[in-house]
């Protein structure tokens, strides 16, 4: 089971690295999808098999979706392209590694402060449905309606 | 009779109020009246006493009119003492008072504040008299400090020209800072002897301290700086020329003849105490020998006919210091009447003279007056005769005893003999400068002489005392210590008494005869610059100008903004510019905050994982 | 049909942590790179994924269920966020024919700008 997830965070990190230095969008995207399959993979190793479903439906197959559709729709082309390499150059780079790199060692240090080994237990999605209806009940129907604000947002901004 | 003692201070004290409360809308003749008039009723009553006082026999007389203040240790009675010393002034400052007043009825005629100038004489007599008759330090000091304000009030008598204005304050700031001196020399003394009252702080100190010892030098050196302010001495004389600001009689009686000689009297009454800090003593001798020379140097190249007398009198006051410094003590209170009357005579004739000649004072203007004015002609000269010491005049006796003490005198030489021998050869050299330039030479203008019996009168009886004065014997004995009687040899004698009518000589060769040119010699090269240093005072004004009044300017231009609010300003202006930095990350470019995001989340958690 | 509680083998939560960390700061830094809104976006993605991520190992590690209601609370926000921002950017677009980019020295954003 480590094996499975050491291996997927592996192919998550490079598919994620692949994403933020991609000229082209398209292939960004896809890159990301892959990223974000592979968290899947890691969900389901940490006993999240719900959330790992999740993700892969809604993120994966709804918001990525969506993405590239309105990427295709858009039609931005070779111009797009050159221009983000134009822009891409090596230099660019600097100031966020720059902030990057001790930002990353800082959290690593902080993560390692405490050496804790734990039990995983699966968590089913029964759990997951009991809670819902139940203590968090609440969020649910914020979570709609955030899901209704964003709609008659984009359907209003997308107008003009 | 002596206990109609306390109407003498109080009769023109009556008088001022009088002159006050009527806010000068008396007539001029009634004002003048009660003006001159009180001076002379408080000199019928200081006959009265003082002539019971000399027929008691006794050495003093106190009387006590209340308590000013009793706190704690401190008893400080309104006073009045009277011995030797204070009679002598008391009968000089009532007998010259009143002839000056009688004068000045006659001068300030047709002044349009007639009134108000014979209220605050009145005021100054008032507040003189009590400073002679006190019997105690603090009284004393009340009085010095009333004169001093008289004597702003009368030297900026004609208010409207500001440049009046300015001499009175210069007057009364110098003398202000003497008087700070003198404050904390009495707040020592009372320390140090626990009491105010003269004879019986002497007495004190006598008993407590030890000759030369630093209490003693702290406090004599402090009433000396008292002292020096008042008469117009090294360090503090600058005031005194610029003083002639102000009508002339109040140049006779303040700065003649009763104001200026109150620093002498003061240290006359504290001899004692300057017996017991011999090297102060010494010192008051070398103040009084170096300001006669300078003053004497600097009355040579004066050309108004009111600042020749006024350095003329510093140089003579200096004389009285020599005189203390040297333990002549009443040497120093017997020049000092004689002074008092030849200086009042030339002061009132040089207002004569200005009179006629139509308000001018610069003698290179006058010239040859000797038929025109006849009357301030001969009285002048018996004035200079008496300011020279002309064998015979009042002034011959005083100065002698003066030089001979200070031959005796032998610390440091014979320097301070020989300063007043020089200094008798530039009197006679200025005195006679003066008469010449007025009375003698090519007349250039002409001059009408002013008469009547109350500008007159009082110059005549003047002149008799310039005259006679020095046969007076005065009763100073049980006030002093004993004097050896000084027998200079008869060389000594002659050497005294002909060497000075050199400079006599000198002025009558260069200024009659005309065989120096004057003009030449201060025209050009060496010449022009002493002229130019002894005219301004040895550039004593300069030097004042230079080390205290531009640091005091420069310190309240640079504290003009006060620097205790730009505390505040600056805290505002630090509050501003923060503000300025900070809205400065206010972009609107959205990278730019997306950045700063990022850098402020590496500085938390940095900082989460470092706490 | 009921998943049967297994017990799995242990991964130390500090590598899932690690894991969220490292691909935060890989989004970070691409919202911080890139100047097209779409890639910046994207990287927000990035981001709030691994976020949900961490929600995650972190459930597992105590065994309960409120990180994998929070996983889906972000799911549901990063949906509404994409929605909108894809919306204003396809009518942006159209408008000006090429996809909007944010520089460097962008001007300032005023009320006429992106919202």
């Amino acid at each position: 089971m480590s094996v499975l997830f050491y291996g997927s965070a592996i192919i998550a990190v490079l598919a994620t690295l692949l994403v933020i230095t991609r000229t082209n969008i398209v292939h960004a995207l896809l890159y990301f999808i892959v990223s974000l399959l592979a968290i899947a993979v890691i969900f389901y190793t940490l006993g999240a098999p719900f959330a790992a479903a999740l993700e892969i439906i809604v993120y994966a197959g709804a918001i990525m979706v969506m993405f590239l559709f309105v990427v295709m729709m858009l039609n931005l082309g070779q111009v797009t392209q050159d221009q983000e390499k134009a822009w891409l150059t090596p230099s660019v780079w600097i100031g966020p590694s720059i902030m990057a790199v001790p930002l990353l060692v800082a959290v690593i240090y902080a993560i390692n402060l405490n050496q804790e080994q734990m039990a995983h237990t699966v968590v089913g999605g029964k759990e997951i449905g009991v809670a819902l209806f139940g203590p968090y009940v609440l969020a649910v129907e914020l979570a709609s309606m955030l899901l209704l604000a964003g709609l008659v947002g984009a359907y209003h901004l997308a107008r003009k | 009779m002596l206990d109609l003692l306390w109407l003498v201070p109080v009769i023109p004290f009556i008088g001022f109020l009088i002159l006050t409360l009527t806010f000068g809308k008396l007539p001029q003749l009634a004002a003048g009246i009660v003006g001159a008039g009180s001076i002379g009723l408080s000199f019928v009553f200081a006959f009265l006493a003082g002539s019971s006082f000399l027929g008691a026999e006794i050495s003093s007389y106190s009387q006590t009119l209340w308590t000013w203040m009793s706190v704690g240790d401190l008893e400080v009675g309104f006073t009045l003492y009277l011995d030797g010393v204070s009679l002598v002034m008391m009968y000089v400052i009532t007998g010259i008072g009143f002839l000056i007043h009688v004068y000045a009825t006659g001068y300030m005629s047709g002044d349009p504040s007639f009134a108000r100038f014979f209220s605050y004489m009145n005021l100054f007599v008032s507040a003189m008299l009590i400073l002679v008759l006190a019997d105690n330090l603090a009284l004393l000091f009340m009085g010095w400090e009333g004169v001093g304000l008289c004597s702003y009030l009368l030297i900026g008598f004609w208010y409207k020209d500001p440049n009046n204005g300015y001499c009175a304050r210069k007057a009364f700031v110098m003398t202000r800072v003497g008087d700070a001196f003198m404050a904390i020399g009495l707040f020592t003394l009372f320390v140090s002897t626990g009491t105010l009252n003269i004879q019986e702080a002497m007495l004190e100190a006598e008993a407590q301290w030890v000759v030369g010892s630093g209490v003693a030098t702290a406090v004599t050196l402090l009433l000396l700086g008292g002292a020096v302010g008042k008469s117009a001495q090294l360090p503090l004389q600058t005031w005194l020329p610029d003083a002639m600001a102000g009508p002339t009689p109040i140049s006779a009686l303040i700065h003649a003849a009763t104001m200026v000689t109150a620093g002498v009297y003061l240290i006359a009454r504290t001899h004692v105490l300057y017996l017991l800090a011999p090297e102060v003593q010494y010192l008051v001798g070398v103040i009084g020998a170096i300001t006669l020379l300078m003053a004497g140097f600097t009355a040579l190249t004066q050309s108004d006919i009111k600042k020749v007398l006024a350095f003329s009198t510093v140089s003579q006051i200096g004389y009285m210091f020599l005189a203390l410094g040297v333990g002549a003590w009443s040497s120093a209170i017997f020049h000092l009447m004689t002074h008092a009357f030849f200086k009042a005579l030339l002061f009132l004739t040089a207002g004569s003279i200005i009179l006629a000649m139509h308000h001018e004072q610069d003698i290179f203007k006058m010239g040859g007056l000797r038929k025109d004015l006849r009357w301030s002609h001969a009285l002048f000269l018996i004035g200079t005769l008496g300011l020279v010491a002309f064998p015979g005049f009042s002034g011959f006796f005083s100065k002698e005893e003066i030089l001979a003490s200070a031959m005796e005198n032998h610390d440091g030489g014979y320097i301070l003999y020989l300063a007043g021998l020089l200094g008798a050869v530039m009197t006679y050299l200025y005195s006679f400068r003066l008469y010449f330039l007025v009375f003698y030479g090519k007349k250039t203008h002409d001059g009408h002489e002013v008469m009547g019996l109350h500008l007159q009168g009082p110059l005549v009886l003047l002149a008799i005392g310039a005259v006679f004065a020095g046969f007076i014997h005065i009763p100073v004995e049980g006030v002093f210590p004993e004097m050896e009687e000084h027998h200079p040899s008869v060389m000594a004698q002659a050497a005294m008494i002909l060497l000075p009518m050199l400079g006599g000589l000198l002025a009558w060769w260069v200024f009659v005869k005309g065989k120096v040119d004057t003009e030449k010699l201060a025209g050009q090269g060496f010449g022009a610059k002493l002229h130019r240093f002894w005219f301004t005072q040895w550039g004593m004004d300069w030097l004042y100008d230079k080390i205290i009044v531009t640091p005091y300017t420069w310190l309240a231009e640079v504290n003009k903004n006060d620097f205790i609010d730009s505390i505040y300003n600056g805290s505002a202006r630090a509050v501003r510019f923060c503000h300025e930095v900070m809205s400065e990350t206010q972009t609107g470019q959205l990278r730019w905050y997306a950045i700063s995001i990022a850098y402020g989340l590496l500085l938390l958690v940095v900082l989460g994982v470092l706490l | 049909m009921e998943m049967p509680t297994v017990t799995m083998q242990v991964i130390p939560m500090e590598h899932g942590l690690l894991l969220a960390a490292i691909l935060f700061i890989m989004g970070m830094v691409g919202v911080l790179t890139r100047r097209n809104l779409v890639f910046i976006l994207m990287s927000l993605e990035i981001m709030l994924n691994a976020t949900g991520l961490a929600f995650i190992v972190a459930s597992s590690h105590w065994g309960q269920v409120d990180g994998q209601i929070m996983f889906l609370m972000i799911l549901s926000l990063a949906a509404a966020e994409v929605a909108v921002a894809l919306g204003r950017i396809a009518a942006v677009s159209k408008a000006q024919n090429t996809g909007y980019q944010c520089t460097w020295r962008d001007e300032r954003l005023g009320p006429d700008s992106l919202f």
